[in-house]
């Protein structure tokens, strides 16, 4: 579904992505994980088609570069780590906006648009606050609020960077649970950066490990969480234990 | 989010297409009496606009007036002739002129303000004020034989301004990102209001011209103005109406506009554009009035409906009954003498501006 051959990606002449191929498989979920600064939010955004990159990104056999902005958002939804949620802008407008690339340049929402949204809106609970103003949403709503105007593009293919990042422990495993059933409903392939490695492992299905824009390990969960691995590339010791058939990372301190 | 089919007004209510008041999240009834009180504000404004002045007439005479001048219908108004003149040749154009003028500064305001994601931007944001400030001066200073030219130099001094801001600002930074076009606007404003101000400091008989061109006017309005500025007027309006639902959309940022599908960078394009175009025609025609451009969107903002669907039409209305109303008592106020309109504007401008600084919408995100 994604493929991507000798990816390169050059912020002025520093490399942030250094030749990186992968293929991800439809209705996949693969974790980017590393060290901050290794590349995931850049190979994320080059994958959306923000950011300019050398070699070749294809998504559903389509050269990105080669597609017009709104022909990709239709392949490609993207939820940036920090979305831009204006205050006083309501949870219904804001969903409707993921119809954007289904909409003519001086077109409005149709009918069918709004039902697209109706649906995503109850499904993921925000029915009671269409009408609410932004400013007023806790986090754990605001996290399936973009994930509703990001399915509301109807892409195959999501990116999501960090998406539990702002979230308690309580509501990063809902969040990544929604996730996985949308995923699994829709058939989507889901490509996201994960600071929580322990939850990376949960439930990404394969796991790419970055570091210095490279690809260092790639493979499953407990083929990628290992404790050589994560030591070596996050200057860290860590342990990584086995509980319950589930990998647990935990930091080490250096006394 | 409702998907049941609306119910139909019992009364029709002008809508614009795509601002559409039947959507539930873009709470109907605020949006739906925003456009009904702005006409009616609009409507007030207007029936003021002609029936007040030195002149005493009635409003009916107004209306006879305007139906004997309806081409191909002989209707006999059975108004004096001075009557008839002093409100053909110089109230009407006059309320005419402000309507459009007060229309343009007003959704240009509030274009501005989407594509720079800034609740203080305003029209003159880029230099199209320093530049038709230029353009003015050059023409009063070099004599009145010129005096013709004067809405020529404006408008061409604040196009040329706001593309200098464009050319500089758009090529550096992020592919154009808004804040380098801003300060590049800043830079630009400055150059040309220093050379505007020496150029009267050495051409001090012509101080009292400039400064009243500056101040802002409608005294000298004429249909040929009207005319004059009409085709960009149209044009600006309808682009930048066209545009509402994209503002929206910038509402989130250029980058996630960008990965919706949204050539974000040729939408500001386009809408600064459009804009500029009809702010330059309305300066060029009644000088640099200030403050319309922030405070009508801010006002249809805080009191209806923040989405540009809304914030961009309203306004436009809006803004042609405040100026026409601030036209009104730019002139009766100290009748015989004209108060210039720039000050009636300011003067109700600043307090409100206050507002709307202290209420907390601002320094949020627009």
């Amino acid at each position: 579904m994604i493929s991507l051959r000798a990816v390169t990606v050059r912020y002025g002449s520093t490399p942030a992505i250094s030749s990186m191929s992968e293929e991800i498989g439809p209705g996949e979920w693969v974790g980017l994980i590393g060290p901050n600064g290794a590349g995931k939010t850049t190979l994320l955004s080059a994958v959306a088609g923000l950011v300019p990159h050398e070699g070749d990104i294809r998504v559903d056999g389509a050269i990105v570069s080669s597609l017009s902005p709104k022909r990709l958002a239709r392949l490609v939804a993207y939820v940036p780590q920090q979305p831009v949620l204006p205050a006083d802008m309501t949870v219904g407008q804001y969903v409707l906006l993921g119809r954007t690339p289904h909409i003519g340049y001086f077109g409005f929402e149709s009918a069918a648009d709004r039902r697209v949204c109706g649906e995503l809106v109850d499904s993921l609970d925000l029915g009671p606050m269409s009408q609410r103003p932004l400013a007023t949403l806790s986090g754990g709503e605001m996290q399936r609020l973009v994930l509703a105007r990001a399915l509301a593009q109807e892409a195959p293919v999501l990116l999501l960077d960090e998406p539990t990042s702002a979230l308690d422990l309580g509501r990063r495993v809902e969040a990544l649970e929604l996730v996985d059933t949308l995923r699994k409903e829709r058939g989507l392939t889901v490509l996201s950066a994960l600071h929580d490695l322990t939850l990376a492992g949960q439930f990404a299905e394969r796991l790419i490990l970055l570091a210095g824009g490279r690809a260092v390990v790639t493979g499953k969960p407990d083929e990628v969480l290992t404790e050589r691995s994560l030591t070596g590339h996050f200057g860290a010791h860590v342990r990584v234990l086995c509980s319950d058939g589930d990998l647990v990372v935990v930091p080490q301190r250096v006394r | 989010m409702s998907t049941t089919l609306p119910q139909r007004p019992l009364v029709p209510v002008p809508t614009i297409a795509g601002l559409d008041v039947t959507d539930s999240s873009l709470r109907p009834v605020s949006a739906r009496r925003a456009v009904v009180v702005a006409f009616g504000a609009l409507v007030g404004a207007v029936v003021l606009g002609v029936s007040i002045g030195p002149a005493d007439v009635s409003f009916s005479a107004v209306l006879r007036v305007v139906a004997s001048h309806v081409p191909f219908v002989h209707f006999h108004s059975g108004v004096s002739r001075v009557d008839a003149d002093v409100l053909w040749q110089i109230r009407l154009p006059r309320v005419v002129l402000g309507g459009m003028v007060g229309a343009m500064l007003a959704g240009g305001g509030a274009a501005f303000q989407g594509v720079f994601r800034n609740p203080l931007a305003d029209p003159y944001l880029l230099g199209v004020a320093a530049g038709a400030g230029l353009g003015a001066t050059l023409v009063i200073v070099a004599g009145s034989r010129l005096s013709e030219l004067l809405p020529l130099a404006a408008f061409a001094g604040a196009v040329g301004a706001v593309t200098l801001t464009y050319l500089v600002g758009a090529t550096v930074g992020r592919q154009g990102a808004t804040v380098s076009i801003v300060l590049a606007g800043v830079a630009v404003a400055a150059l040309l209001t220093a050379i505007q101000t020496f150029l009267q400091q050495q051409h001090a008989p012509d101080l009292q011209a400039v400064y009243g061109w500056i101040l802002g006017s409608l005294t000298v309005a004429t249909w040929s103005d009207v005319v004059l500025i009409l085709p960009y007027v149209a044009l600006s309006a309808v682009v930048l109406i066209a545009h509402r639902r994209l503002l929206d959309v910038l509402r989130v940022g250029e980058d996630e506009a960008e990965s919706l599908g949204v050539r974000s960078a040729r939408v500001r394009l386009t809408v600064v554009a459009a804009a500029t175009l009809g702010t330059a025609a309305a300066v060029a025609v009644s000088g640099l009035i200030g403050f319309v451009g922030i405070i009508v969107p801010h006002t249809v903002r805080l009191t209806t409906n923040a989405s540009y669907r809304v914030v961009v039409p309203v306004s436009m209305i809006g803004g042609a009954a405040f100026l026409i109303l601030a036209d009104v008592a730019a002139r009766t106020v100290l009748a015989p003498s004209e108060i210039p309109i720039g000050v009636v504007t300011a003067f109700v401008g600043a307090p409100f501006f206050l507002f709307v600084l202290r209420s907390r919408r601002v320094g949020r995100s627009t």
